[in-house]
């Protein structure tokens, strides 16, 4: 087995009495790109929010690179292990004034150059850099927050749904840039999809959740042919 | 003012009365809520100043100006209901707003240190302050409800709560001094205001009452501006827990 960046231990994660995450036990491998898939609301976007410090598991223990959580400050584990929110959230100002928001908040700037090199990364345009964040469209807001996220070079990034309302070209040159990031920096990658094509295409190993459980983990193949009766059915149709 | 002057004063009631029961405005019930209250607690109030002010006693004196941020923090706490610990964080503001303007007006002796002066000065003091507090926990709840994704944003690119909840803070403290400054500006151009009028309707010399409320106004900038930033830096870290995590509002 490969070195492990992410592993829980009987993790256990409840909102308002609603129980979220039930006694998760598995890991992600180290500088790999591993996709979780599942229905919605089988609290996929809770588990990323718990590796990053977000929220904190009730029982069970997350270990990153086998340091648990609890022993990081979290603004030191929150600038290792990046996420790239679901919502792709934008703050108000330009797109520039976005990308420099990690840097911002360390009391640096961003130089243009680099500015420029990582909306070209994403595929969006340099002249791109004074428009308003606010108003570019889904896709493009998309790019930019994964653009965001690199900015602090996580050593783990989180990809929640990041290419859901990209076209296909634009979803293939995320994927594209995803693979060659992990190539030239080991970044341990973990994306959250729908599409079971992406994740048989992009990612080495997989986890499926359903209802806040973990149900089946292993190499992305499984999801050809899923030992879970549920899984079956989730899969069926979707994989041709 | 004779007893039978006060008396006809209650035509003004009348009006609003009338118009409310023949348009179906429905505003019968609050407007005699109103006035029945007022009537009391003015009356009520002259008479309790008129005993402070003859036993002249420093207890008496504080007392009075506990039960008016009592009350003040007892009003405005509704407002800010789903800020824990927001009773107590009202009452400091208002005891440190209490304490710094008369500490600032007594101190260089700007006034006479006599309930006459100290007691109209701090009710009005307290009582901008807790609409202030009112406006500013509007404001600051409403923002923080609709920019949690900002908040939760910053926190995951290793902000800390301070920098998550920079914008909805100063949007919110600015928001609501904001009238306080404003109508400062078109002061005595449109309306007279309401301590001048009354001192000279009561006989005062206009210059006067001019001074008297240019204390006022300028004692009120204050109170709005310290009120507004010191209700948002004693809540926003109650916002968050230790782990610098966002706690859902309740
Ligand atoms: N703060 C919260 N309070 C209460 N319930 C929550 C909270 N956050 C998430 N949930 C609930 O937890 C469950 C899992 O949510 P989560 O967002 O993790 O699902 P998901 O797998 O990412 O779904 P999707 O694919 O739709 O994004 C849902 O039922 C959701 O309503
Ligand atoms: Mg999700």
């Amino acid at each position: 087995m490969s070195q492990t960046a992410i592993l829980f231990q009987d993790v256990n994660y409840s909102a308002d009495d609603l129980k979220i995450l039930k006694n998760i036990n598995g890991y992600f491998p180290e500088g790999k790109i591993a996709t979780i898939v599942g229905p919605s609301g089988a609290g996929k976007s809770t588990l990323f929010k718990l590796c990053n410090g977000l929220r904190s598991p009730d029982s069970g223990e997350i270990l990153i690179k086998g340091k648990p959580i609890i022993n990081f400050h979290p603004v030191e584990l929150r600038r290792k292990v990046g996420i790239a929110l679901q919502s792709a959230t934008m703050i108000s100002g330009s797109v520039l004034e976005n990308l420099e928001l990690p840097l911002r908040l360390q009391g640096k700037t961003i130089d243009i150059e680099f500015a420029k090199e990582l909306l070209h990364d994403v595929g969006l345009d340099g002249d791109f850099l004074m428009r308003n964040a606010k108003e570019l469209s889904g896709g493009q807001q998309q790019k930019l927050s994964i653009a965001r996220t690199l900015v602090n070079q996580p050593e783990v990034l989180l990809l929640d749904e990041i290419t859901s309302s990209l076209d296909r070209v634009s979803q293939h040159d995320i994927e594209e840039l995803i693979e060659k990031i992990n190539e030239k920096y080991g970044t341990t990658m973990i994306w959250i999809t729908h599409n079971l094509e992406q994740a048989l295409r992009i990612g080495q190993y997989t986890w499926v959740m359903m209802n806040g459980e973990l149900i089946e983990s292993g190499e992305s193949s499984l999801l050809r042919n899923p030992q879970d009766k549920r899984v079956q059915e989730f899969v069926k149709g979707e994989i041709v | 003012m004779s007893y039978l002057a006060l008396s006809l004063t209650l035509i003004f009631v009348l009006i609003p009365l009338v118009l409310s029961r023949t348009l179906r405005l429905g505003l019968e019930k609050d407007t005699l809520i109103a006035t029945v209250r007022s009537i009391i607690q003015l009356l009520a109030v002259g008479y309790v100043l008129q005993y402070v002010f003859e036993a002249d006693n420093i207890i008496f004196l504080l007392l009075m100006i506990l039960l008016m941020i009592g009350a003040a923090t007892q009003n405005a706490r509704k407002k800010g209901a789903s800020i824990r610990g927001i009773t107590w964080k009202l009452f400091i503001t208002f005891v440190f707003i209490e304490a710094l303007t008369q500490s600032i007006l007594l101190g260089f002796s700007i006034v006479p240190p006599t309930p006459q002066y100290i007691i109209p000065i701090s009710g009005m003091v307290i009582g901008n302050s807790m609409v202030l507090g009112i406006l500013f926990l509007n404001r600051f709840t409403a923002e923080i409800e609709n920019r949690q994704d900002e908040t939760e944003l910053i926190l995951t690119l290793g902000g800390t709560p301070k920098q998550a909840i920079h914008t909805q803070l100063i949007t919110s403290i600015k928001a609501s001094t904001i009238p306080t400054i404003e109508s400062q500006k078109t002061i005595g151009l449109v309306q007279l205001p309401g301590m001048m009028s009354g001192q000279i309707i009561a006989g005062a010399d206009p210059v006067q009452a001019v001074q008297f409320q240019l204390l006022i106004l300028f004692i009120l900038l204050t109170t709005a501006v310290v009120t507004s930033i010191m209700l948002g830096f004693l809540s926003y870290p109650t916002l968050f827990n230790k782990r610098m995590q966002f706690l859902k509002i309740r």
